[in-house]
């Protein structure tokens, strides 16, 4: 079912908006490529809303340029861009049925009722609907309600579909199982999906790349593994998960990476470190440190100690603190943990020199 | 919302004078009124037995139900397109709506009749008006007749109109308006096939508001109908006070109150009071 050809895609160019004095977006350039899964991710407020809606056309830029495979959009109505929305809390016409709900799009183009009927059908098909084509918005579940509207969204074939937080009011088994399926229908369709979010593991999960919005800035787009393995800056490195954030003093460039002094212990990086020379900030995932009963020449390491320790079934996360009073957290294994504490508390923080990246000290 | 036995008796107590007064004033002489309608001139059935054949009455009562009918489509349409500036235009076009919708609370039932008698009559303004441009030579009937009575009516009415279609407006939500914008509806179709639907409980409110109060309206009726189209609370004063015929004027009086009644059941079983203001 890949349909290539019909997805849409979209160049912004120096995108801004502000509202009075509040300025929600600010010189945004980006590519979203054709039949690509884009997440738009940042906290509430960064901007990554008023880009969707910018998409959509309900908002008008304040200055910069749209294009849609290569035409110029900016000041294209809504009405007329085409692109499928799923909103938050889904926006369905309450007093249509499902059917109606999803022919609504196919109806608005004036398509024959034969055509109309047997798109539905098969749109009704794909989402799991079958049997529940009368029923009233109001008398489906919350799953049921978000699969009509990504029915409606999808059944006259945008190029782009852009999704609002469409899982924040589902609980989380729903959450997976939607998630799943909003996959498969990205695959099914190949039309390009733009998604906002601002929950990191449903951004990492489900796109083929990641834009990080924060204060109306986007931050950095990549690929999930490259914006959790190598994140921009510290910002993105903290929103995408957990982190540990260690000083190191006199950062300099050494073979294979960088070398510095770390709580006094000299440790070092695979990273490299062309831009950052002095005083930095060495940040450490808490799954890619582990504990050790003593210290090793050959590997990073520092001491620290104990202070609690939260059971998670599959592992522990310990707290710590070290000599320098930095705070750092650890996943490990639960025997690792349970011997941890009974000696004494104290013990034996490593890592591997190619985990790890530097920021520059104290910046964002 | 339900709260525990001393709130239901507070609630109770601070309901009790005016259900007191209600009783008092309008319940126990109604009763009166209903065992006349039974018992004058004699006792019986008869009164209700002239009211089915009297054809006087007859024509009066379609009368009603036809301006009824009229003047609530008008001021439901009016009030329909007052009520979308209200709510959804500009800063500016709000206050003047609301403007619009709240002075003429300010100004009595007598004087806006009149005000449009001034205005419609044969020498008003808008006949003079007319003459003086050369776009009609004979002045134009426009009052003491149907059209002054349904102008009147639903000038007076419109107001009320307005506040169940407010409110149903209001809780619309706002995205489903988008998402059929972005999924290609034009503002127009957006308007008659998503917005308009999705009011139907403010309109059958507003409908059956302006319906109900249209039947028992009486000075703007007398005023610019002029004795000509007499409706339904006219007829029953001049059985009253200007005819010995008191049981007639009472069994009208019953069917009136009844078919209210009726009409005030269906609209709470579409809408809940508290949507109606």
């Amino acid at each position: 079912m890949q349909q290539p050809g019909r997805a849409a895609e979209i160049k912004a160019n120096g995108i801004g908006k502000s509202f009075g004095s509040f300025r929600a977006l600010d010189n945004l350039t980006l590519d979203i490529g054709r039949g690509e899964f884009l997440t738009l991710l940042g906290p509430s407020g960064s901007g990554k809303t008023t880009f969707l809606m910018i998409l959509a056309g309900f908002v008008q830029p304040s200055e910069g340029k749209l294009f849609s495979d290569g035409v110029d959009i900016t000041h294209r109505p809504a009405e007329q861009r085409a692109a499928g929305m799923v909103f938050q809390g889904y926006a369905l016409f309450p007093h249509m049925s499902v059917e109606q709900n999803i022919a609504f799009p196919l109806k608005v183009r004036k398509k024959s009722a034969s055509e109309i009927k047997s798109r539905v059908g098969e749109m009704v098909e794909r989402v799991g609907l079958r049997g529940h084509e009368k029923k009233l918005p109001s008398q489906l579940s919350g799953g049921q309600q978000q699969r009509v509207a990504l029915a409606r969204a999808l059944v006259f074939e945008p190029g782009v579909l852009l999704l609002d937080e469409p899982f924040s009011a589902l609980d989380k088994s729903l959450r997976g199982q939607m998630q799943a399926e909003m996959k498969r229908l990205h695959q099914e369709t190949g039309t390009t999906f733009v998604f906002v979010t601002h929950d990191q593991s449903e951004a990492l999960a489900l796109s083929s790349r990641v834009a990080i919005f924060n204060h109306g800035k986007l931050l950095q787009v990549g690929r999930p593994d490259e914006v959790y393995d190598r994140p921009a800056n510290r910002f993105v490195a903290e929103f995408l998960g957990e982190i540990n954030m260690l000083p190191v003093k006199g950062v300099r460039p050494a073979d294979n990476g960088a070398t510095g002094l770390c709580e006094d212990r000299a440790v070092n990086m695979r990273c490299k470190a062309e831009a950052i020379k002095g005083d930095a900030i060495l940040a450490i995932r808490p799954e890619d440190m582990s504990i050790a009963p003593e210290a090793s020449v050959n590997q990073n390491g520092i001491a620290a100690t104990a202070i609690a320790s939260t059971y998670l079934g599959a592992a522990t996360k310990l707290d710590l603190t070290t000599r320098q009073g930095a705070k750092v957290t650890v996943s490990v294994p639960n025997e690792v943990a349970a011997a941890a504490l009974s000696n004494g508390n104290s013990v034996w923080l490593t890592w591997p020199a190619e985990k790890g990246f530097l920021l520059p000290d104290g910046g964002q | 919302m339900r709260g525990t036995l001393s709130d239901r008796m507070g609630a109770a107590l601070l309901m009790a004078p005016l259900l007191l007064f209600l009783i008092l004033a309008y319940a126990w002489p109604f009763l009166g009124v209903v065992k006349w309608s039974f018992t004058l001139p004699t006792p019986g059935l008869g009164q209700y037995h002239a009211l089915l054949t009297d054809e006087l009455v007859q024509s009066v009562f379609i009368r009603t139900l036809r301006i009824a009918a009229i003047v609530t489509v008008v001021s439901v349409t009016a009030a329909y397109a007052i009520t979308v500036v209200w709510v959804r235009g500009s800063p500016v076009q709000r206050v003047l709506a609301e403007f619009c919708i709240l002075v003429p609370f300010w100004i009595s039932v007598l004087t806006r009749a009149f005000g449009w008698v001034a205005l419609l009559s044969n020498r008003g303004l808008i006949n003079t008006w007319l003459q003086s441009i050369g776009f009609i030579s004979e002045p134009l009937t426009l009052v003491r007749n149907e059209f002054g009575v349904i102008v009147g009516m639903s000038h007076f009415l419109i107001p009320f109109a307005v506040f169940p279609l407010a409110s149903a407006m209001r809780s619309l939500d706002e995205r489903v308006l988008l998402a059929a914008r972005g999924l290609g509806s034009s503002r127009m179709r957006t308007f008659w096939t998503v917005f308009v639907p999705m009011t139907r409980s403010g309109i059958i409110g507003s409908a059956l508001i302006t319906f109900v109060f249209s039947l028992g309206f009486f000075v703007t009726p007398a005023i610019l109908g002029g004795g000509r189209s007499v409706m339904i609370a006219e007829l029953i004063y001049l059985r009253i006070f200007q005819s010995p015929d008191w049981g007639l004027g009472a069994a009208i009086s019953v069917v009136l109150v009844v078919f209210v009644g009726a009409l005030m059941a269906l609209l709470f079983r579409y809408v809940k009071p508290k949507q109606l203001v």
